[in-house]
């Protein structure tokens, strides 16, 4: 426990007072901002308010009317992390199928499928998350019954029952292998599919929708009508360096779209197009096995070349076990630049790709970065973020402290012995 | 980098074969020239693999972590004919070699032994024809042999190579059966044939699985077992119908648990709850075999005593949790809990990603337990991904760790194996250089990838 940090600052009794916000200030330790730049030694970050007042160097800092926040040299303070793409709070258990909403292939519905009402704030995997350092994500369900997964919406991980922030804020596609299994067992079908649906969608968004002549039903045309006036961003789901020209194509043939690409394992073949092309990539990190046809040429440089031809890149947390490895994955795209013919990203490009990158592909464009007017997630850590031996000890969202504790911590807890000679361990809680 | 307090010299130490079924097995040329003439019903597709041409080297100066809880830093290790000769310390004086390689700033481990993968049976690319893993036809397929279904062009052995230092490792069928069949030992050596990948001397391995798996697929055939106790139904009564095996009329199944039941090979069964997990301790006293280990094993944190006692390991991965009921329980410091109980870790993957950040996962295994107030010495934590194995797998005599006589499986890290901005520089395979991040020539690219996009790429 020689980590805990010393809080001198006031209000900082969580157990006793509701979650509000908190002003915080901590100076003297590392600070990331999250924006691209390196660390900064001797830093300090103010909140107040739920908002960013200052983060820079210590000896810049403005006065405060408030008890700075104790703690020891090896601290870290970081911007929340923002995770894109999750299924948080969409299950509890994977293989447990009725405590699982991510899909709903036996559904008449699909692209109108929302997530909104499905997300549970409750959910341990949030409080894991959160006890990870994530503090926003982007929750998006699968595609099962057609190329079409529904509508996502953006989340906080507040220990609250008010989790969604922006309720339909994607539309999902998938295109590839997976897409052409799906939409009928080839690439062909699925592409048939895909401007078929545009082109409903497009008479539906201009009033000259005709429910007898339809394919989509009239919810899942007012969705996708939605994503070719460009009032909502569409996840395209791809890996296979044709696909992704695909991807571009669509662009160029429907420009109201706003695409944001997904996956995208073999994205360093096509690194220079898809820069032209503008479109953002939440990109799956350390993937390097041919593990299908879709990305014989994967490899864990992709993301280190992509952003060397000036693609915008987040790293995706779906490719992940959990969407806490982030910090992990980030880690190791850092480690590459010490590897010759490898590309990596800075420290500072990696910890962005996990923070302000995804928060501005996705469209928070005041999260995930510590700056002045920002919102006040942050994180304080142990140690460097991304390392693996370190962890947050404090995390707050919108300058409201977070509890850590959750499943895991009281097991942890629970069995920190095993003695039982005065009462079995369910009485230990 | 941690604090290396311990500075174990084993310059001129004893090379003690510690709890080894396998003896005459130390020298890779004995075990070679024996496995060849034991083209018998014993020993059928015996191993074929021999050394590579290897350089007398000296890694110096070097940290050194031995794979035996050792540690220390400004050390030197010395390779010569595929063997470790020695280790030494700041104040040993290391042997005059010509080829020297400077490890100034980076460490020396073991080769990294992964206990638990499916490489080769469950190939990429992913697709049903390479789908070779679990033959799933029925709850107990004690005939079948892991080995069978290697394809050693899967390019995930050479990621595992180059990303994670793996030098040995086992593939397991898969868990879709109580009982899955043999496993394979192999050196992580690039072959045509999977006899030539084969760990010359390793005994076999036996998968056993319990819980979900096997009740969810056969169940789900309408057939038992159904429950959890229709697992133990029929795991029991195939003991029982195996141990009157008289071996007249051969049969292939009854020949692998026989030879479990006579203690030759080494039981490693999939099991996630505590409480199933003291079942299966009690079964295998009851028909008279041992658990090496389990594997998963997520509960192992609440039966760590009973783990000790009976010298169970259990190979787990750092913080797997959820993905299905008897996962629920899952926490970081499982490793550690047990750990500090006193019973065996290894850290395994079970996974064709994971396989290559085993040092990682080991390393978030430690720090989960550094937070709760358990500390294990950096040294300790390489031990769960070297010599732990080795010996949860039979092999610890041969490899497993930086010792004489030993084969020299060796990894050059670019830096703090425990940390994510490292990555194996150089490993060794019996002292020959098999990947070098240095030169992209070492470095081995699978048929499949040949003409491939992104071939001989550092991946």
């Amino acid at each position: 426990m020689k980590r805990l940090l010393t809080l001198a600052a006031s209000a900082l009794a969580l157990a006793a007072t509701p979650l509000a916000a908190q002003d915080v200030a901590i100076s003297g330790v590392t600070v990331a901002k999250g924006d691209g730049s390196e660390p900064i030694a001797n830093g300090a970050v103010v909140i107040r308010s739920g908002k960013v007042v200052y983060a820079g160097p210590a000896d810049q800092m403005p006065a405060v009317p408030m008890q700075l926040v104790q703690a020891p040299p090896d601290t870290w303070v970081t911007p929340g992390l923002v995770a894109a793409v999750t299924s948080l709070g969409l299950w509890d258990v994977g293989a447990v199928t009725e405590s699982n909403d991510t899909s709903a292939g036996k559904s008449p519905f699909n692209a109108a499928l929302d997530v909104t009402p499905a997300i549970n704030p409750s959910s341990q995997h949030i409080a894991i998350s959160r006890a990870g350092g994530i503090t926003r994500a982007l929750v998006q369900g699968g595609s099962a019954g057609a190329i079409f997964a529904g509508q996502g919406a953006i989340i906080d991980l507040g220990a609250d029952t008010d989790a969604v922030r922006v309720p339909r804020a994607f539309q999902k596609v998938v295109l590839g292998e997976a897409g052409a299994q799906i939409s009928g067992g080839s690439r062909t079908a699925t592409h048939v599919a895909l401007r078929n649906a545009m082109i409903e969608a497009q008479a539906y968004a201009n009033g000259r929708w005709d429910g007898a002549d339809a394919l989509l039903t009239r919810a899942d045309a007012e969705a996708l009508g939605k994503v070719i006036s460009g009032r909502q961003k569409l996840l395209v789901a791809a890996d296979r360096a044709s696909d992704i020209r695909e991807v571009i194509a669509l662009k160029r043939e429907f420009p109201k779209l706003d695409i944001v690409l997904l996956g995208a394992n073999e994205g360093w073949l096509v690194a220079r197009e898809i820069a032209a092309s503008g479109i953002p990539v939440i990109a799956n990190a350390l993937v390097d096995l041919p593990s299908s046809f879709d990305q014989l040429a994967a490899t864990q440089s992709n993301i280190g070349r992509m952003a060397a031809a000036g693609v915008k890149l987040a790293i995706n947390a779906d490719a992940m076990e959990q969407p806490r490895y982030l910090a992990q994955f980030a880690g190791n795209l850092v480690g590459l630049q010490k590897i010759p013919g490898a590309a990596g990203l800075s420290w500072g490009e990696a910890l962005a790709a996990i923070t302000s990158k995804p928060a501005e592909i996705i469209g928070l464009n005041d999260a995930g970065v510590l700056r002045p007017g920002a919102v006040g997630d942050l994180v304080i850590w142990d140690g460097d973020p991304l390392e693996v031996s370190s962890a947050p000890v404090q995390v707050y969202i919108d300058g409201v402290r977070q509890p850590l504790d959750n499943h895991q911590t009281r097991l942890r807890e629970r069995y920190r012995d095993l003695d039982e000679s005065d009462l079995p361990k369910a009485y230990d809680w | 980098m941690g604090a290396l307090k311990s500075i174990t010299l084993a310059a001129g130490a004893a090379f003690v074969l510690a709890g080894c079924a396998t003896d005459s097995s130390a020298s890779g040329d004995t075990v070679a020239s024996a496995s060849t003439a034991a083209t018998d019903t014993a020993a059928p597709f015996p191993s074929t693999y021999k050394p590579y041409p290897s350089v007398e080297t000296l890694i110096i100066p070097v940290t050194v972590y031995d794979g035996r809880g050792g540690g220390w830093d400004n050390g030197w290790v010395h390779m010569k004919d595929g063997k470790i000769v020695e280790v030494g310390g700041p104040t040993s004086m290391p042997p005059d070699v010509e080829r020297v390689v400077d490890g100034t700033g980076k460490v020396v481990t073991p080769g990294i032994i992964d206990i638990h993968s499916h490489l080769g049976d469950y190939p990429s690319p992913g697709v049903a024809a390479h789908s070779d893993g679990n033959e799933a036809t029925s709850p107990t397929t004690p005939d079948v042999w892991a080995e069978h279904s290697v394809w050693p062009q899967d390019p995930g052995f050479t990621r595992a190579l180059a990303n994670g230092g793996v030098t040995a490792l086992q593939v397991l069928p898969g868990s879709a059966n109580l009982m899955g069949g043999r496993s394979a030992t192999l050196k992580n050596v690039p072959s045509r044939t999977v006899q030539g990948m084969k760990f010359p001397g390793a005994p076999y391995g036996f998968k056993m699985a319990c819980g979900e798996n096997p009740k969810r697929v056969y169940g789900g055939k309408g057939r038992q077992p159904s429950t959890r106790m229709g697992n133990f139904a029929v795991n029991r009564q195939t003991w029982l119908d195996a141990k009157s095996y008289d071996g007249k009329k051969r049969d292939l199944g009854k020949e692998t648990l026989k030879g479990v039941l006579d203690g030759e090979i080494l039981v490693h069964n999939h099991c996630y709850r505590a409480d199933e997990m003291a079942l299966v301790i009690d079964m295998a006293k009851e028909m008279g075999y041992k658990v090496t280990a389990f594997h998963h094993a997520v509960e192992s944190y609440k039966i760590g005593d009973l783990l000790r006692e009976n010298d169970v390991c259990s190979a787990v991965w750092a913080d797997w949790y959820g993905f299905k009921m008897e996962a629920y329980d899952g926490i970081p410091e499982n490793a550690a809990l047990i750990h500090n109980a006193g019973a065996c870790v290894v850290i395994h993957s079970d996974d064709a990603n994971g396989i290559q950040r085993l040092n990682q996962e080991a390393a978030k295994a430690q720090a989960s337990g550094r937070r709760m107030g358990i500390d294990i010495p950096d040294a300790e934590v390489i031990s769960w991904i070297t010599y732990n194995p080795a010996k949860a797998m039979g092999i610890e005599a041969m490899t497993g760790s930086l010792e004489p006589g030993k084969m020299a499986d060796v990894v050059l890290w670019n830096g703090d194996p425990l940390s994510v901005y490292s990555r194996p520089e150089k490993v060794w395979v019996d002292g020959a250089l098999l990947f070098d991040a240095m030169d992209r020539k070492r470095r081995p690219v699978s048929d499949f990838e040949l003409g491939q996009p992104g071939e001989g790429d550092v991946k």
